[in-house]
């Protein structure tokens, strides 16, 4: 017994409504095409699907392509870097066209540097997904290691202080001096301590 | 219904105002009804809050589009369970949703807590208050969720289609619920400070806050996570956008608060750093708002622009004030009771782990804010995007996950030599074989290697941990290896449930090295086309194109373009990406067609496939196929990490009264006469 669910009956409908809007095309190659055979039908409703998409070509998937529009970022607005943006977002006209600029300018013989160098000088600097590791950006990339840095040293001067100044407590105390526990008390802290210890 | 709503906003404006000024002015000592008053305004003001959100949700299950708020962000054919989240999908109901929880938390700590802290609850009442008051003020002045339209469109917007996620429904309340519950927290620390008690109460007083608080910010996080992978479909789940790393801050300064608790519960030192990790990590979750909401700051997460950031920056820049100078004034009461004794301590260990948490939310913070400085200083706009803050923090990430293995096997106090040798050797052979697989098979990204090798040290820790207290167990009661472990987690929880949380960090760190082996391509196929690609394990996938369809769904026309997946050239089914083009129920056009990413996933690899488009509206369709590896793992860790949580925090067991004890333990040390005899 076959089951019609909900999905393909929509479908189903969906492509008799196409079928009866669109005389004389193949309602077959629409639904269920056959594999090998390569027949393309057409959509009921093209708009639904986004813009019209450019057939993606041998160039689009060059390691190349994608590691130098890795370094640049569309300037639609959306944070993405080109490769991204182009990949992700189908309603952006932006990351194609710069796309198209990547390819134009590597056929102009530009290694990976000079086409990021040409996107700097045409956009700016805010055109890199990462600003460029100089001047005052140097800032950016070695303030936090260094403060880390710094702040580990400082607290490694701070603990040798206080752990000398508490070993110094410690030889203060005259040798007879009279513990302010009771038994009861150093009996409990000892039983604490190695409770401590053992976490 | 709105003017109900509106009602209750002024009327806990009232309220809020009245119960902070008395709670903070401190007239109500010696005056038990008075502050038996300040305390019942908590409850006053959440009652208020309640009413208001019901009016509010009222609006939109009613379909009330004169509500602007309502017409905004629902239709008349969005789903019930969207329209019941759309009380937080914009701002403005986002601030009623932060504004209930608030009220609803302040009253739980009010009827929880133990009348021991009975002298500090007015204090926590007052700033609770005036926290609350502040969004309702915020909500009365800058955006009103119960404004009304001069017109009443037939239907409304709709819902953002990226936001008509399971994932949107969960991810945001988790979100808001960890950086609110931050509030409790901050409202002890300050009622500690007002009121002199600075010893460790407040600290017990608050554990089970902060613990909730990091929980469900670690649940938020890895469900944005999630929504970002499955939803955006650029086929990662982390971006370094402002708003993630926003999340990302309170989240890190918890972390440290949650290690350095432990020494001053146990010692009696760090007092004065926690006070600040506390106030810090409540001013990082009014940061996160402010860069959520003000637009200062580009994302694509961001609520339109408003001046709503304004109020925030004010807050902010008040409540970090007020705060230190208040901390300021007890400096001198905060002094450690206890100096450190050894360098090679776990209370040496733990101040380097807080010094790498505080580290890298400082360096993030620095990132996130450093296009304003750069503009400010030079007047050039850059972007600082992922590359950069991968290069500054992966580095300090692999040393906070060696800092995961390396501060369990270090003693209290001082280890000894051979404790250190006989503690590290097994975790160190596991590392160092790790690093050997790694590199054996053709492993040669450094920042991988050295992620897999850590991870492989940090398991070794964990595992002998594990290992040695079952056995132990095993010896003394003569119980099963499995009731041993179960007991040995179950009487102490706090300690195992932890050991569980690093080990879901060890599971995110070793899942967050599959992306750099990451793969993608575009291809355009017709119906029976296939096109193949190696995966980074080996195996090689045979995509073949189905077709496309068209078909209608509930508020929605989908494009559904369909794909026969063979891998090593065995069948595995059909993937199906989606384009979705939402419609109001007038049948228009509400937003740009969305994406449906199709993914299936295993241990090794997720395949992940979207369907970019058609060429010339025809079947021929344009798809990126990605392959990612270990990204089932990210979902995992944070399951692991949720359940060590969850442990951690589990009500109840031999150790909920030892840590008061083990505290004065701490005090106790103090008589190293005694202790030296």
């Amino acid at each position: 017994m076959s089951v019609v669910t909900r999905r393909s009956f929509l479908a189903g409908l969906s492509v008799a409504l196409g079928g009866l809007a669109a005389p004389g095309r193949p309602v077959r190659s629409q639904q269920q095409p056959q594999a090998g055979q390569g027949e393309v039908g057409t959509l009921r409703d093209p708009a639904a699907a986004g813009p019209p998409k450019a057939p993606a070509t041998a160039r689009d998937n060059e390691p190349f392509i994608q590691s130098v529009e890795h370094r640049i970022r569309c300037t639609c607005g959306c944070n993405l870097d080109v490769y991204t943006c182009r990949t992700t977002d189908f309603t952006c006209s932006t990351s194609p066209r710069m796309h198209r600029e990547v390819l134009a300018l590597q056929d102009q013989g530009k290694n990976a540097d000079e086409i990021v160098a040409a996107f700097v000088t045409q956009y700016g600097e805010q055109v890199l997904m990462a600003p460029k590791p100089e001047g005052f950006n140097l800032a950016g990339y070695l303030v936090p290691g260094t403060l880390l840095l710094m702040g580990g040293a400082v607290l490694t001067v701070l603990l040798r202080r206080r752990m000398r100044v508490a070993a110094a407590e410690r030889v203060s105390v005259p040798a007879d001096s009279t513990p302010v526990a009771t038994p009861e008390e150093m009996a409990r802290l000892n039983r604490e301590l190695a409770d401590s210890e053992r976490e | 219904m709105t003017l109900l709503g509106q009602f209750c906003l002024w009327i806990a404006i009232l309220v809020g105002t009245w119960g902070a000024f008395v709670g903070f002015s401190g007239r109500w000592h010696g005056r038990p009804a008075l502050a038996e008053a300040v305390i019942r305004s908590v409850y006053a003001v959440f009652g208020l809050m309640v009413v208001a959100t019901i009016c509010l949700w009222q609006g939109l299950i009613s379909h009330d589009f004169n509500i602007e708020y309502v017409a905004g962000y629902t239709s008349r054919n969005l789903p019930t369970y969207f329209i019941v989240s759309a009380l937080w999908a914009g701002q403005k109901g986002s601030l009623l949703f932060w504004a209930v929880v608030l009220s609803l938390f302040s009253s739980l700590a009010q009827w929880l807590t133990s009348a021991r802290y009975r002298a500090m609850m007015p204090y926590v009442a007052a700033t609770t208050l005036s926290v609350v008051t502040f969004f309702v003020t915020v909500m009365v002045f800058a955006a009103n969720p119960f404004e009304r339209l001069p017109f009443t469109p037939p239907d409304g917007r709709g819902l953002n289609p990226q936001l008509q996620n399971i994932g949107m429904v969960i991810h945001p309340p988790m979100l808001y619920l960890g950086y609110i519950s931050i509030a409790i927290p901050f409202a002890f620390a300050i009622a500690a400070l007002l009121s002199n008690r600075l010893d460790t109460g407040w600290i017990h007083a608050i554990r089970k806050w902060t613990l909730m608080s990091w929980l469900f910010l670690s649940i938020g996080i890895t469900l944005g996570m999630w929504w970002a992978y499955v939803e955006l479909g650029w086929g990662g789940y982390w971006a370094w956008d402002p708003v993630e790393n926003a999340s990302l801050l309170p989240w890190l300064t918890m972390s440290a608060f949650l290690h350095s608790v432990m020494i001053q519960e146990k010692r009696g030192m760090l007092k004065r750093w926690n006070m600040m990790l506390i106030v810090g990590s409540f001013l990082l979750s009014i940061f996160g708002t402010f860069i959520t909401r003000s637009g200062v700051i580009a994302s694509v997460h961001s609520f339109t622009q408003s001046n709503v950031g304004y109020f925030f920056l004010a807050f902010l820049v008040g409540a970090a004030v007020l705060s230190f100078t208040l901390l300021y004034t007890r400096w001198d009461r905060l002094e450690a009771e206890v100096n450190l004794e050894s360098m090679v301590s776990r209370e040496a260990a733990f101040l380097f782990n807080n010094l790498l948490f505080v580290g890298v939310a400082f360096s993030v913070l620095w990132g996130t804010l450093f296009p304003i400085l750069s503009e400010a200083v030079r007047g050039t706009k850059i972007t600082v995007g992922p590359p950069f803050f991968n290069k500054v923090n992966v580095p300090m990430g692999l040393l906070l996950l060696a800092l995961t293995g390396i501060g369990p096997l270090i003693a209290w106090r001082k280890a000894s030599t051979a404790n250190l040798k006989r503690q590290f050797t097994w975790p160190v052979v596991t590392g160092v074989v790790v690093l050997g697989i790694a590199l054996a098979s053709g492993m040669r990204h450094f920042y991988s290697i050295m992620a897999l090798s850590l991870g492989g040290f940090v398991a070794g820790t964990l595992t002998q941990e594990f290992a040695r207290g079952t056995r132990a167990r095993h010896r003394m009661y003569n119980e099963s290896y499995p009731r041993a472990l179960a007991h040995l987690v179950a009487r102490n929880r706090r300690r195992y449930g932890g050991y569980l949380v690093h080990a879901g960090m060890l599971i995110y760190f070793v899942a967050f090295t599959g992306m750099a082996f990451k793969r993608d391509m575009e291809a355009t196929l017709k119906p029976g086309d296939s096109i193949t690609m190696m995966s980074p394990f080996g195996h090689q996938y045979q995509f073949t194109h189905v077709g496309v369809s068209q078909y209608e769904s509930l508020n929605r026309v989908v494009t559904a373009a369909s794909v026969e997946v063979k891998k090593d050239g065995k069948a595995v089914g059909i993937m199906t990406s989606e384009k979705r083009q939402h419609v109001d129920s007038f049948g228009r056009p509400t937003f740009e067609p969305s994406t449906e990413v199709a993914i299936r996933s295993n241990l090794q690899e997720d395949l992940y496939i979207v369907y970019a488009g058609s060429v010339q509206g025809s079947e021929e369709a344009v798809y990126r196929f990605t392959i990612n590896p270990l990204v089932l793992w990210v979902w995992l860790g944070g399951m692991v990490l949720v359940a060590g949580g969850l442990i951690t925090m589990w009500p109840g067991g031999p150790t909920a009264h030892g840590a008061p004890r083990r505290a004065q333990a701490g005090y106790g040390v103090q008589l190293t006469t005694a202790a030296s005899k």
